[in-house]
């Protein structure tokens, strides 16, 4: 049986300019899997080369064994793909349930229910949906942006760096929202800087450097890994800040 | 006094019919990001077309009550949004959207809208010449009222006719899923992609709506005063874009208040100054807006508010 997603060989990056130059991966379902690598490694552009807003140049990405390379993104979500993107991920002058209406436009006739199931998942968004993103705080914002892209209700869900300038205390609410969705049948597939705390609840976990696979395990196993831990988590340094 | 307050009422008139057309033009702003220039040619688009249907082809039917037009002014009007629909579709489908997606630049799109400013002024005065003409030669008496203010019933329905006009745009972007949608892309369009918004035929419906002003403001026009090919380059383009600033760009509501505005403005400075001169009035508007406060009165948003 194939994989829901599958990445395969991909080439990829913005114009002549390739960022990503042979990257392979897997997405079972229900897992969590985190990208990590150093800046630069093609982390983010991989993410929006299989989302469809970056044009693959080689390879394949497969949903469920089917072909999904280069296809628009708007066609990428009705087949069951959400993507969260780093930055500018909610619509500002929209209130709450606007942005939530909004992630669930293809959706007919039960928008309200999954807004109020969605909310559930979110209860800092519940407590105030007429609420605009505009004056939302970062976490506020980072969890709006998750339940946006959950309306649709996704079988992948695509993050890019969802906890990224967010404090400790947030990114912990984050992460254990986004546990609450792999646990709902989601599964994610998740580029993160914050690694350590990312690995820590990942299944598996990719290291890229300079657009390539280096290497590939389980989240914990990678991050008790020594020399992984030394080369792209700062692990070395009993405090120093994550590397990855 | 009651001749500055006969101004008022003219300015309230004429800022009527400029903020109708600047709120078509600031929403196009709002979802595409870009000024048209050539919106006031299709204001003037849009006199024409109505005048097609309601001189050339005769359709005046019964007069409405009070005011110079009959019956057929509203197929005029239907007539001319359609066609001003079909231009701005068309432009955007084989002009705007090809530059858009090249990202040629912002430049670009302005020298697009110039160009098809120019191109709309010219089959406009191919068609039907450069003489002025009028949607009726009859006199319509002004009403008067207390104070001797004096009003005729078309410019009463102007005014009135702002705010209902102004009232649906605001249902249909705050109460409808496609007006959400408006506001959406006009938010963050590749956001509104990547959440399956069909931004296409959102862009196309920003484009039928703001015809729908277009045409009403270009017609209003024409019965306050005249029609000429060159109305909308030598009275509308620089007040609806003073208004545009002055309410804050992007922000149909602000428009609507700066068209006001510049409209009274317009009007009551000819108690001191010569109505040659009148024009420049909204020109100072503007300059003196950007400088003291570029963002306008009310923020920049389709929305309503930053």
């Amino acid at each position: 049986m194939s994989a829901l997603l599958e990445v395969d060989a991909v080439r990829a990056g913005y114009g002549s300019v390739m960022i990503v130059h042979d990257v392979s991966l897997r997405l079972e379902r229900g897992e969590l899997v985190t990208i990590i690598g150093p800046n630069g490694a093609g982390k983010s552009t991989l993410l929006k080369a299989i989302f469809g807003l970056l044009p693959v140049s080689e390879g394949q990405v497969r949903l469920e064994g089917n072909e999904v390379t280069d296809e628009m993104p708007s066609r990428i979500v009705r087949l069951g793909v959400s993507f969260v993107p780093q930055t500018e991920n909610v619509f500002p002058s929209l209130t709450i349930r606007e942005n939530l209406a909004m992630g669930g436009y293809q959706r007919s006739g039960d928008v309200d229910d999954r807004i109020a199931e969605v909310l559930g998942l979110f209860p800092e968004l519940a407590e105030r949906p007429g609420a605009r993103a505009s004056h939302l705080s970062g976490g506020q914002r980072q969890a709006l942006a998750i339940a946006r892209a959950l309306m649709l209700d996704p079988k992948v869900l695509l993050l890019d760096e969802p906890t990224a300038a967010l404090s400790p205390v947030r990114r912990g609410e984050i992460f254990d929202r986004l546990q609450a969705v792999r646990e709902g049948g989601v599964a994610l597939l998740m580029v993160e800087q914050n690694a350590r705390e990312a690995l820590a609840i990942s299944d598996r976990a990719y290291l890229l450097v300079d657009g390539r696979n280096a290497h590939e395990q389980a989240g914990p196993e990678m991050l008790a890994n020594p020399e992984v831990g030394r080369m792209f988590l700062g692990l070395d340094s009993a405090d120093g800040e994550d590397g990855a | 006094m009651t001749e500055i307050l006969q101004l008022v009422l003219v300015g309230l008139v004429v800022g009527s019919i400029i903020g109708l057309g600047a709120m078509g033009l600031t929403l196009v702003y709002g979802v595409f990001k870009f000024a048209n220039f050539a919106h006031a040619d299709l204001m003037t688009l849009a006199m024409y077309l109505a005048f097609f249907v309601y001189v050339d082809i005769g359709l005046v039917g019964g007069h409405i009550g009070p005011f110079s037009f009959g019956w057929g002014m509203i197929a005029a009007v239907l007539f001319a949004w359609a066609g001003v629909a079909a231009v701005s579709v068309g432009a955007d489908r084989f002009v705007f959207r090809r530059l858009r997606a090249r990202q040629t630049g912002l430049l670009n799109l302005e020298i697009a809208a110039l160009g098809i400013a120019i191109a709309l002024q010219a089959v406009v005065q191919a068609i039907w010449g450069s003489a002025p003409l009028r949607y009726h030669h009859e006199i319509h008496e002004a009403w008067t009222f207390a104070g001797g203010l004096k009003l005729k019933s078309d410019q009463l329905l102007f005014i009135v006719l702002m705010p209902v006009l102004a009232l649906g745009l605001y249902v249909l972007l705050h109460r409808t899923r496609l007006g959400t949608a408006m506001r959406a892309t006009a938010d963050n369009a590749p956001l509104a992609e990547a959440s399956g918004i069909d931004t296409e035929r959102v862009r196309m419906a920003t484009w039928v709506i703001a015809a729908a002003l277009t045409a009403v403001a270009g017609v209003m026009f024409a019965l306050q005063s005249q029609l000429r090919f060159d109305a909308g380059f030598e009275f509308l383009l620089l007040p609806m874009f003073a208004a545009v600033i002055l309410g804050g760009i992007g922000n149909p509501w602000g428009a609507l208040v700066g068209g006001l505005i510049v409209g009274v403005s317009q009007e009551v400075s000819t108690e001191w100054i010569n109505t040659g001169f009148k024009p420049a009035v909204p020109f100072v508007l503007l300059i003196a807006m950007l400088i003291v406060r570029p963002r306008g009165l009310f923020g920049s948003s389709i929305g309503g508010s930053s």
